[in-house]
């Protein structure tokens, strides 16, 4: 065949795929029923799964090792009834965080880390970029076998441009780029990419069954005729009468069950597929017997093909390439061009979404972190443009790698073999993944010791030892160990013998990372953030059903929030994504000037869909601000707050006399309004007493002045003398009030004092009340014990005190046959004087009382005595001014005793 | 203004200043009503068991029962709904005036006050209720 015509089919059948993803996408932008929304699409899209390995190499191996191929095919249906719970979970999860990739699902449940997200995407490429090199070979082998090998896929000595394989590779470097970064917004769903998928799926199947039933019916006469001739040849009758047990070991067999019930949602391609382009969670549904049913179908006739080309070839050519030889011995032209394309549909799905998942990864996990870190990425104005950009040189450096890893190792090695290295460096992620997903108390640590553990160990045995074995460095450590050290060996790392290399790799890096990440999560602590992703992973039904729930309170400025979202989502896809916030929240926007918490985790997911959770939350937090401490904050906090205890004792002190500082104003303030009532209380009765007296006297003078015909010389004679005792009133009033001020100003003032005997000022009082007693007809007694004591004091105030008490005694003692008696006596260092009436007394209740402002008691017979009120207040004041004190008690048959005691001076 | 009528009128005077008392007395006997005083609000009330004056002039702030208290027990009774009340106390604001009224006075006059005034009112008050 020539190589023009290979050619123009191959195109021919790119061409018909770019129109699927074409139409596909142009009904979705014109909002027609979205035909990728669909279970059926959905499941054949899985298929992806199935490569060229399965294509040619699932015969090859059959025609090897018997039925052991099936394994890889039986892992998935075996574990696709656990996807109801697993996938469906992953996918709602990342539907709600908006994940892009594994290394996205893994960074984000262990706190959004940044490191564990290169780590993962690190071993993607690592694992992934020889899974794809064995694709590009599996091309380059297609158009070598069509064309008789005039276009040998592999010339060691030829690079590039003078190698068919290179133009292969930048074909697919092509159609990837444009099939996986046309879409200027990196949020949106591939449908197209998913349509093209789906029907290259559809492609390799109906293919595989054309070259089973061209082989079966056209070079055999049907199934009976191929099976009766295999059975007379001793070594194919082996192929299918021995059982799996004997070409490989039981442990290999549960092995490749287990790598490959996790790769199959764990390669970048895979997670890719089922779960980030996901449109609907049902659809895993279908996906759960629709997917098994393809894998079969597409084995049925791996076997017929396999016992067909080896009879028919012998041990003349590589098993891998029945499927095209076979056709080829046939003479079909068609049949050929058939398998060729199916081949070519198997190698390019997996190609394609692989180098978009990478790419994806690589730019959202490597490079942008890089940028941010190098404050980089804020100079550039077009960031989504520059996403795109390291997008598609992400796909360009991926393909690369795989060329040259093609040239330089991966031609020794045959497809089955490349395919499970990758398998086993997918199920690394499957403790940080699956059990993350189930378990909260997993934490970041704990996540990266176990990929970094099991990472080492998949590397050390299986790539490196394969690229040693290739011939590109020392091959030594294969057989004596890395450094000499026996049990170092990569075939039989701890002395474990027996076992194939990929079982043997998977079982010591599967092992060290479950147990590792087991082992460091359960003895570390957890950063909030972490805490609060693995609450939303583990419970992931509760977020979806209620409103998000975030412990972090974060702020931002909203003007930074819109301005970073806007470079990455562009100003259209903002707005929208805007609209739905309002619509969704019932809020408005407009007005608003800083950012709380859910609207910052609203655009950080769907910044998230852009560059991943890790790298969003790294732009979110370098605008905003947070208050949550992560453990080691709240530990530095901690040892600072130790630090700070020996300042404790010094901060109680200081504190305790604040506190009394604080009472003592308290205090203060509280006398400073008691004596504001007082004081307005005082002149309220101080306008009341004066209003009393000038009543009279207003009213009384009007009516001498009104009516002095009609008054008798009596009756005007009366009146006048009412006029002046009223006006004496007044008069006292005043005097007193003014007294009271007087005290009062002096209370922030030393007294001026001299000494002053007590005795002299009773004997003047006592002469000079002489008339007043002898008028009111009452007995005065006075007794001094105490003749020779003195007082500090001021003078004239103690003598007012004195006329006070007994002007007070002889207005109170009996009205017919008043006597008082007043006595001076010492004990110890106190003078007291005690003035005594003989009149009613003082109530209990009223004892208090009266030495207030404005407290008069009434006689009952006489009524009002005539005192401002003020008396015995003022006495009380000039007392406590001498350091002294006032009492009242009844006396003995009746009447007050007023007691003063002032402290002697000697 | 009908004198005849008001001649008949009796009005209760309750302070417990004298001198005022005096004045008051002497200008409402003047008008041509019949005075009775008390000094007390306690001594009002018992007088009120057998006197029954149409008007009570009340000062407020007395020993023992307040002008207000005095009231507000008067008003208590029905058989005091046709007693009118007017208030003569040196509590001169606002506020005084507005619990004076509370308490069902007819008036309410602050010290010191004028003579005439208080006649005239006085007048008023008996005359058209």
């Amino acid at each position: 065949m020539e190589i023009s015509t290979v050619v123009f089919w191959a195109i021919l059948y790119i061409a018909i795929l770019f129109f699927t993803a074409w139409w596909i996408e142009r009904r979705s932008g014109r909002q027609q029923k979205n035909l990728v929304n669909n279970p059926y699409i959905y499941s054949l899209s899985l298929a992806v799964y199935c490569t060229a390995w399965t294509y040619f190499g699932s015969v090859g191996r059959a025609s090897n090792t018997g039925m052991s191929f099936l394994a890889v095919y039986l892992g998935p249906t075996l574990m696709a009834p656990l996807w109801f719970f697993i996938l469906r979970k992953m996918v709602l999860i990342s539907k709600h965080q908006r994940i892009t990739s594994i290394a996205d699902f893994i960074s984000s449940r262990f706190g959004k880390s940044t490191s564990l997200a290169a780590i993962v995407t690190l071993m993607c490429v690592a694992g992934i970029v020889p899974y794809i090199s064995i694709q590009l070979k599996a091309i380059a082998f297609g158009v070598d076998i069509l064309t008789d090998k005039k276009y040998p896929y592999f010339k060691s000595n030829a690079y590039f441009v003078w190698d068919a394989t290179f133009w292969i590779t930048a074909a697919m470097i092509l159609f990837t780029v444009l099939f996986g970064t046309r879409k200027i917004d990196p949020n949106e769903k591939h449908n197209g990419l998913v349509a093209a998928v789906a029907f290259e799926s559809l492609v390799k199947l109906v293919a595989f069954w054309g070259i089973g039933v061209f082989v079966v019916y056209g070079m055999f006469d049907g199934p009976g005729d191929l099976f009766e001739r295999a059975a007379q040849q001793n070594d194919i009758l082996q192929l299918f009468t021995q059982s799996v047990v004997k070409n490989t070991s039981v442990m290999s067999w549960n092995m490749l069950l287990l790598l490959s019930a996790f790769a199959f949602l764990l390669l970048p391609r895979q997670f890719y597929i089922s779960v980030v382009e996901n449109n609907d969670v049902q659809h895993v549904n279908t996906a759960m017997w629709l997917l098994p049913l393809y894998l079969l179908l597409i084995n049925i006739f791996v076997f017929p093909i396999a016992i067909a080309g080896k009879m028919h070839f012998g041990a003349d050519i590589a098993s891998d390439s029945y499927v095209l030889s076979l056709p080829m011995a046939g003479q079909s032209h068609v049949i050929s061009l058939v398998a060729f394309i199916g081949g070519f549909a198997a190698a390019s799905g997996m190609i394609i979404v692989s180098s978009i998942a990478l790419s994806i990864m690589i730019s959202n996990h490597l490079i942008v972190p890089l940028m941010i870190q190098a404050k980089w990425l804020g100079m550039k104005p077009d960031r989504l443009g520059l996403l795109l950009n390291i997008r598609r040189w992400s796909i360009v450096s991926v393909m690369l790698m795989a060329y040259l890893y093609l040239k330089g190792v991966g031609s020794s090695y045959d497809l089955v073999s490349v395919g499970l290295i990758s398998f086993t460096a997918a199920a690394q992620f499957a403790p940080a993944t699956f059990i993350g997903m189930y378990w909260k108390g997993a934490t970041k640590s704990g996540a990266i010791a176990g990929l970094l553990a099991g990472a080492l160990i998949w590397a050390y045995c299986l790539p490196l030892t394969s690229m040693a074995e290739a011939g590109l460095f020392d091959a030594s450590f294969i057989e004596h160990g890395a450094f000499g050290v026996h049990w170092l060996k990569p075939r039989a790392l701890f002395g474990l013998e027996g076992m194939d290399p990929v079982s043997h790799a998977a079982w010591w890096s599967l092992l060290f990372n479950f147990s590792l990440f087991g082992a460091v999560s359960a003895f570390s602590q957890p950063s909030a953030l972490t805490l609060m992703q693995a609450d939303l992973f583990v419970n992931i039904h509760k977020y979806t059903s209620g409103a998000d729930f975030d412990p972090v309170k974060r702020t931002a400025r909203i003007d930074d929030l819109l301005h970073m979202v806007r470079r990455f989502l562009g100003e259209k896809r903002l707005l929208e994504v805007l609209n739905l916030y309002e619509a969704q929240n019932n809020k408005t926007l407009k007005d608003l000037k800083i950012a709380e918490a859910d609207l910052i985790n609203y655009l950080e997911t769907h910044l998230a869909g852009a560059i991943g959770a890790a790298s969003a939350r790294l732009m979110t937090d370098s605008i905003s601000k947070e208050e949550t401490l992560t453990f080691e904050e709240v530990m530095l906090v901690m040892e600072q707050t130790q630090e700070a205890l020996r300042y404790s004792r010094e901060l109680e002190l200081k504190s305790v006399a604040l506190e009394q500082v604080s009472r003592s104003l308290q205090d203060a303030n509280d006398q400073l309004k008691a004596l504001d009532r007082l004081k307005a209380n005082f002149i309220a009765n101080v306008t009341h007493e004066l209003r009393t007296p000038v009543t009279s006297i207003k009213s009384l003078s009007k009516i001498m002045l009104d009516y002095r015909d009609e008054l008798s010389e009596e009756k005007m004679a009366s009146y006048l003398a009412i006029l002046v005792s009223e006006s004496d009133r007044i008069g006292r009033l005043i005097n007193q009030v003014l007294d009271i001020e007087k005290l009062n100003a002096e209370d922030n003032q030393p007294l001026s004092t001299e000494p002053v005997a007590i005795h002299e000022l009773i004997e003047q009082l006592v002469l000079g009340m002489e008339p007043i007693f002898k008028e009111k007809n009452i007995q005065c007694s006075y007794q001094n014990d105490a003749i020779s004591a003195q007082i500090l004091g001021h003078r004239d105030r103690i003598m007012q005190v004195l006329v006070n008490l007994v002007s007070n005694a002889t207005k109170f003692c009996n009205p017919e046959k008043g006597t008082i008696h007043i006595g001076v006596f010492q004990r110890d260092t106190q003078l007291n004087i005690q003035v005594v009436d003989n009149g009613r007394g003082i109530p209990d209740n009223a004892k208090d009382m009266i030495f207030g402002q404005f407290a008069q008691l009434n006689h009952p017979k006489l009524g009002k005595p005539d005192g401002t009120g003020l008396g015995l207040y003022i006495t009380k004041q000039i007392i406590q001014q001498h350091n002294g004190k006032i009492t009242v008690q009844d006396a003995k048959g009746g009447g007050a005793v007023f007691t003063v005691e002032l402290p002697i001076n000697i | 203004m009908n004198s005849t009528n008001l001649n008949e009128k009796k009005v209760m005077i309750v302070d417990d200043e004298p001198n005022i008392i005096i004045a008051l007395e002497f200008l409402l006997q003047r008008a041509g009503f019949v005075v009775t005083k008390a000094d007390s609000g306690i001594k009002a009330l018992e007088l009120l068991e057998t006197e029954h004056p149409d008007l009570l002039i009340l000062d407020v702030m007395m020993p023992g029962l307040t002008g207000f208290e005095v009231a507000a027990r008067l008003r208590n009774q029905s058989r005091f709904e046709h007693l009118h009340i007017v208030f003569l106390t040196a509590k001169g604001t606002e506020r005084d005036k507005a619990a004076g009224y509370a308490t069902g006075a007819d008036y309410y006059i602050v010290k010191p006050f004028d003579n005439d005034l208080l006649v005239s009112t006085v007048k008023e008050i008996l005359t058209y209720g």
